[in-house]
């Protein structure tokens, strides 16, 4: 059940000029939270913001209540998130959208960008199952690989850069262990990782969900501003996604 | 025990609070967050004659107080309204309104016919006012003598209250009115969004698919009032006030200004639960100020 509510900032941390992490509690038991699901976050005091923010759910602690949030500073609204302090409450609309399935006994995790966010969870709920993932990131260059040290304990972690400043040189595509024996793959990342990644899969039949990041404004099925182009037509992101299987997406592949 | 119940021709709404066309899906989005069956009415998203992919991401940019959006008329059709979605959200303790919306006057006349057959949707709200599709929405009613005809040929085959939704983007909203008025409309609603446009600079492209977008939010709501208290004086029936409407103050402008009932858009997308704290706040003014009844101070101005 969807619910809205105040949550206050227990933890704040800067990962390098582009990314921060916030770490929220709240006093009652959190809701079952499905890796992939994501918060609408209210901006506060900010004229030139009207609309929440999407913000995907990097982790969960269920124990001290606790949800962490990987923000990248894009705009006007997530540079206003970046000023919080520990202390400050968040007001959040949250658990959203539709999380990954949790498929597969080997599986990929492929992150680039923000998209790293919510396969922190997605790892940790494999790990859950008995299942160890290979969780594969990319950056441009190192220091736009937020988070990763993070990723260590639940899974064989993998890393490439455009400059080779980190990891393998070249894109995730490229990793001399992509084409290693997976049964499922996971990913988000920007939109020409998403379609390469997908693509592959597609290619050799590899079952595969893609994690997309449209523009939003109500983030709950209502507005339909969010929209992929599916095979069967417009579908909200928010609602229907944000996790796609890449059979429905062919066509927005291809494009 | 204050009254806030008004009447919009053979509509009894328990508060002026009702949700704009749009901006609420079917209501069931919203479910989670509070009892929908406590609004005063719900304009269920708009339907035409067959199921409409809309136009192409991106459909939406904020913008100052407001943002833009150009979904056009994404739905399932009449059909699948009449066969799916009205029995999923009939017994819903409200008035649940459709908006009517089309590209030729056949098409409206077909919807409208339709949706008269169901037994628990008291009313329609005909939008000749959307600025998001190509082929009629707002060509119908940015001309009296079209606006006219549209509501002309609705209301012969709509035996039920009659609700036209309007334009702001038109030179004198009143002549309008008053036009659709004497076609037999029994209420108007206004305003729709404003037609808008913003440019990424650092892409040098526009922010919107389809370039333009209509305008909705706080921004507009000085000029959603302003048309609101043009309308209510050069018409009889009676008009629903909306625009940028996010909290009891807002909406008490609207009704000052001479609107007997209100609906909340955008700010629903802010706050899924922001029409309850409205009717809250509505309440709460009433008993600062003595009021017994909401009607009292509507069209005061």
């Amino acid at each position: 059940m969807k619910q809205i509510t105040d949550f206050t900032i227990v933890e704040r941390k800067a990962l390098g000029e582009a990314y921060f992490t916030l770490t929220l509690q709240h006093p009652q038991t959190l809701p079952p939270i499905e890796a992939g699901q994501f918060v609408e976050v209210e901006v506060r005091d900010c004229n030139d913001v009207l609309l929440r923010r999407p913000i995907s759910i990097h982790d969960v602690d269920t124990e001290h209540n606790t949800l962490t949030l990987l923000i990248q500073i894009v705009g006007k609204g997530t540079r206003k998130l970046a000023t919080l302090q520990v202390g400050d409450t968040l007001n959040l609309v949250y658990p959203l959208g539709h999380g990954f399935s949790l498929k597969g006994e080997r599986p990929l995790l492929v992150g680039g960008g923000a998209g790293i966010a919510p396969l922190l969870h997605l790892a940790k709920c494999y790990n859950e199952r008995g299942i160890r993932p290979t969780i594969l990131l990319g950056g441009r260059t190192e220091r736009l690989i937020p988070a990763r040290d993070a990723f260590t304990p639940y899974g064989t972690l993998l890393l490439t850069t455009d400059d080779g400043s980190l990891g393998e040189k070249g894109m995730v595509t490229q990793h001399s262990r992509f084409n290693d024996n997976y049964d499922h793959i996971c990913c988000c990342g920007p939109t020409p990782m998403m379609r390469a990644v997908g693509r592959h899969a597609l290619q050799h039949d590899i079952p595969c969900e893609l994690s997309l990041e449209n523009m939003m404004a109500c983030g709950i099925g209502a507005c339909l501003c969010c929209v992929v182009k599916s095979d069967g037509g417009h579908l909200c992101v928010c609602k229907e996604g944000p996790v796609f299987e890449a059979t429905k997406l062919t066509n927005w592949i291809d494009s | 025990m204050i009254n806030l119940s008004t009447d919009i021709h053979k509509l009894h709404l328990k508060n002026p609070v009702m949700t704009a066309s749009g901006t609420f899906g079917y209501g069931e989005e919203f479910a989670d967050f509070f009892d929908v069956a406590r609004l005063g009415g719900i304009m269920v998203k708009g339907t035409t004659g067959e199921r409409r992919q809309g136009n192409d991401y991106p459909r939406m940019a904020e913008t100052p107080a407001g943002m833009l959006n150009a979904v056009g008329l994404q739905n399932v059709g009449v059909a699948n309204f009449c066969k799916e979605v009205y029995p999923r959200i009939q017994h819903l303790d409200t008035n649940i309104i459709v908006n009517v919306s089309g590209s030729s006057i056949e098409e409206y006349c077909s919807v409208a016919e339709q949706v008269n057959e169901l037994e628990r949707i008291p009313a329609i709200e005909l939008n000749i006012s959307c600025p998001n599709v190509k082929k009629g929405g707002m060509g119908f009613g940015t001309k009296p003598d079209m606006a006219a005809q549209v509501v002309e040929a609705v209301r012969k085959v709509y035996g039920k209250t009659l609700i036209v939704k309007l334009t702001p983007n038109v030179t004198d909203i009143t002549e309008i009115a008053r036009a659709v008025e004497a076609a037999g409309a029994d209420s108007v609603s206004l305003i729709n969004t404003l037609l808008g446009m913003a440019i990424d600079v650092e892409r040098q492209r526009p922010c919107l698919s389809t370039v333009t977008g209509g305008l909705s939010g706080p921004c507009v709501k000085p000029v959603a009032v302003r048309c609101v208290w043009q309308v209510a004086h050069a018409v009889k029936i009676p008009v629903i006030g909306l625009g940028g409407i996010s909290t009891a103050a807002d909406a008490l402008e609207f009704l000052m200004a001479g609107a007997k009932a209100v609906e909340v858009g955008t700010a629903n997308f802010i706050d899924p639960a922001v029409t309850m704290k409205i009717v809250d706040g509505l309440e709460d003014y009433c008993q600062r100020h003595g009021i017994q009844d909401i009607n009292e101070i509507i069209g005061i101005i």
